[in-house]
C-alpha cells in the first residue's frame, strides 16, 4: 500500500473574524482515490479545500504531502464553482494559463493544449471566447486548465452546481473517464448526496459549524457507474444511507 | 441595415436639418444681419471660403490635444500601475490627482503661462491637466477588479506580481482604461482650446481658439461661426475614433462590444 498522498491532521480553521470554520479535521486521500466531501452550505467545504491548496493557512494541525513538493503550484489541478476563465482568452489561451505561468512557451505547451481539450470534447472550440460557450462548456475549459498540468491530484469545488441536471450528469460521466483513463487522483466537494455516491468511491460526510468529518463510507457498487447505476436499489440505499448520516451531522431532522 | 441603426442615424438628421432650416428662415424673416447671428448658409460658405485658413490653425490645437492625450494616457497608464503596487504610492499619490482634477483650469492655465516660456509648452500643460484624470482613475479602478476567482487562480499557480499584472490585472483594466481615453479625448480638446483663450495668443502659430478671439473682436461672426463648427466636428471625429479604437480592441470579448442579440 502507498503512503497516502494528501494527509491532514487536527486541522482547525478560524477565520478573522472568529468564526470557526473547521474543527479537528482528520483525513486522508490515497493515490487513485475518488473522494466526495458533502456537507451543507456554509459547513467549511469550500475553506478545507482552499486549505488544502494552499490559499489560505490553517490555524492549527497540518497539511503533508507525500512527494517532496510543497504540493502548491502545478501538483494541484483547482476548479471553482464558477468556470473562472479570462473573457480575454480564446478556450486554448484560458487551458495554456497554467503552463503559460510556469513559462512554458507557447509552443512547447500546444500538444499538451490540445491533448486536454480533446479529452475534455472541446477539440472544435480552440478559438472561441468564454461568451460564445454554453455553461457545461464553460466548466469542460475550466476542467482542461486544471489538468494541463498533469497534476497529482484535482480538486473540484461544487463545480456542476449551477448546471441543468442533464448537462450535469454528462459531466459526472465525463469526469468518471477522466479519472479512469487518467488516473486521477480526485477531491470532489459538492451538496448533493445523489451526486457524491454516483461519482466517489468514498464519501465523506461533513458536518456544519464548525465543520468536521462526521462519517466516511467506502463506496462500491458491482456494476459500471453510468446511466443505469441511477436507477438501481443499491444506488437508493446508500444515497439513502448517506442522506440520512448527512441529516444527523447538520442536525436536520431526516 | 438594421431598423435601430437606420433610426439612430436618420432620426438626428432630421431634426438637425429642421433646426437648421428654422434657424435660416428665422433670420432672413427677422433680417437678423450676419454680425450678430449669420445663418446657416452663410456660415456654410464661409467655412468653404475662410476653411483653408483656418485649417492650419486647427491643426496647432489638433496637434497640441493629441499630444496632450498622448502625454496623459501614458502617464496615468503608468501612474495607475505603480498605485496598484502599493497601497502607500496610491495614498500619497491620489488626494493630489483629486486636487489637481478639480481646481479649474483657468484658474492656474495664467500661472503655467507665465512658468513655462514656451507658449506650445504651456498650453500642452494645461490640455494635459484636465486630460488626465479620467484614464487615471479609470484604470486604477480597473486594475483592481480583477475577478476574485482569477486572483486565486493565478495564486495557486504561484504566478509573480508581474505576471499578475501583465496577464491579469492589464487586461482587465482595458476597457475601463479605453472608457476613460474616450472622455479625456475630448477633455485634451478643450483643455488646449482653453488655454489658449486665456493665453490670448498661440506664439508665432495660432490655434483655432485664438481665431475664434480674433473673429470675435473682429465682429466676423460668421467666420467664427465657422471656426466653432469646426471644432466641433474635430471634438465629434476624436470622440468616434477612440470609440472605434476600443471597440476593434474589444470586440471579441467585452460586453460594451457586443450586439444587442436579445
Amino acid at each position: 500500500m502507498p503512503p497516502p498522498l494528501l494527509t491532514l491532521a487536527d486541522v482547525g480553521k478560524e477565520f478573522a473574524n472568529g468564526v470557526e470554520a473547521l474543527s479537528g479535521i482528520s483525513l486522508s486521500v490515497d493515490p487513485g482515490e475518488f473522494v466526495a466531501l458533502v456537507g451543507a452550505s456554509g459547513c467549511g467545504k469550500t475553506t478545507l479545500l482552499r486549505l488544502i491548496a494552499g490559499l489560505t493557512e490553517p490555524n492549527s494541525g497540518r497539511v503533508t504531502w507525500s512527494r517532496r513538493d510543497d504540493g502548491r503550484g502545478s501538483r494541484i489541478g483547482y476548479v471553482f464553482q464558477e468556470p473562472t476563465l479570462m473573457p480575454w482568452a480564446t478556450v486554448s489561451g484560458n487551458v495554456y494559463l497554467p503552463l503559460r505561468l510556469q513559462g512554458v512557451s507557447r509552443r512547447a505547451a500546444e500538444p499538451r493544449i490540445r491533448d486536454v481539450l480533446a479529452q475534455v470534447g472541446l477539440s472544435d472550440f480552440a478559438d472561441a471566447y468564454s461568451r460564445q460557450l454554453s455553461g457545461g462548456m464553460r466548466m469542460r475549459a475550466s476542467i482542461a486548465r486544471a489538468l494541463v498540468t498533469d497534476p497529482d491530484i484535482l480538486l473540484l469545488d461544487e463545480p456542476f452546481a449551477a448546471l441543468d441536471e442533464l448537462t450535469r450528469f454528462k459531466l459526472n460521466e465525463d469526469l468518471l473517464r477522466l479519472w479512469r483513463t487518467r488516473r486521477l487522483t480526485i477531491l470532489f466537494v459538492t451538496h448533493s448526496v445523489f451526486e457524491s455516491v454516483f461519482l466517489a468511491t468514498r464519501v465523506v460526510v461533513m458536518s456544519s459549524r464548525p465543520g468536521r468529518i462526521a462519517a466516511e463510507l467506502p463506496i462500491g457498487f458491482a456494476g459500471e457507474r453510468d446511466a443505469v447505476l441511477r436507477t438501481t436499489a443499491e444506488y437508493g440505499r446508500t444515497c439513502h444511507d448517506v442522506s440520512q448520516r448527512l441529516a444527523t451531522a447538520s442536525g436536520v431532522a431526516a | 441595415m438594421s431598423d435601430g441603426r437606420l433610426l439612430r442615424l436618420v432620426a438626428p438628421l432630421i431634426f438637425g436639418l429642421l433646426v437648421l432650416a428654422l434657424w435660416e428662415w428665422a433670420v432672413r424673416h427677422y433680417d437678423i444681419p450676419p454680425y450678430i447671428a449669420p445663418g446657416p448658409m452663410l456660415v456654410f460658405k464661409t467655412l468653404w471660403t475662410d476653411g483653408p485658413s483656418l485649417l492650419g490653425s486647427l491643426w496647432v490645437t489638433l496637434r497640441i490635444a493629441f499630444t496632450a492625450l498622448a502625454v496623459a494616457a501614458s502617464l496615468s497608464l503608468a501612474l495607475a500601475i505603480l498605485m496598484s503596487q502599493s497601497r502607500w504610492i496610491e495614498a500619497s499619490l491620489l488626494p493630489y490627482a483629486i486636487v489637481l482634477q478639480v481646481t479649474p483650469i483657468v484658474s492656474i492655465a495664467p500661472l503655467i503661462i507665465i512658468w513655462v516660456k514656451d507658449v506650445f509648452l504651456s498650453l500642452l500643460v494645461c490640455a494635459f491637466i484636465v486630460a488626465f484624470f479620467p484614464v487615471l482613475s479609470n484604470t486604477t479602478l480597473g486594475l483592481n477588479s480583477a475577478d476574485r476567482g482569477l486572483v486565486d487562480l493565478f495564486r495557486l499557480y504561484g504566478a509573480s506580481r508581474w505576471q499578475t499584472l501583465l496577464y491579469l490585472r492589464m487586461p482587465t483594466a482595458l476597457p475601463y482604461f479605453l472608457a476613460g481615453l474616450k472622455i479625456s479625448g475630448g477633455l485634451a480638446l478643450i483643455g488646449a482650446v482653453v488655454a489658449e483663450f486665456v493665453a490670448g495668443s498661440g506664439g508665432v502659430e495660432t490655434g483655432l481658439a485664438f481665431r475664434i478671439l480674433e473673429a470675435g473682436y473682429r465682429l466676423q461672426i460668421p467666420r467664427l461661426f465657422a471656426a466653432l463648427l469646426m471644432l466641433s466636428l474635430t471634438g465629434i471625429a476624436i470622440y468616434f475614433l477612440l470609440d472605434r479604437l476600443a471597440y476593434l480592441l474589444l470586440r471579441n470579448w467585452h460586453e460594451s462590444a457586443m450586439p444587442n442579440e436579445r
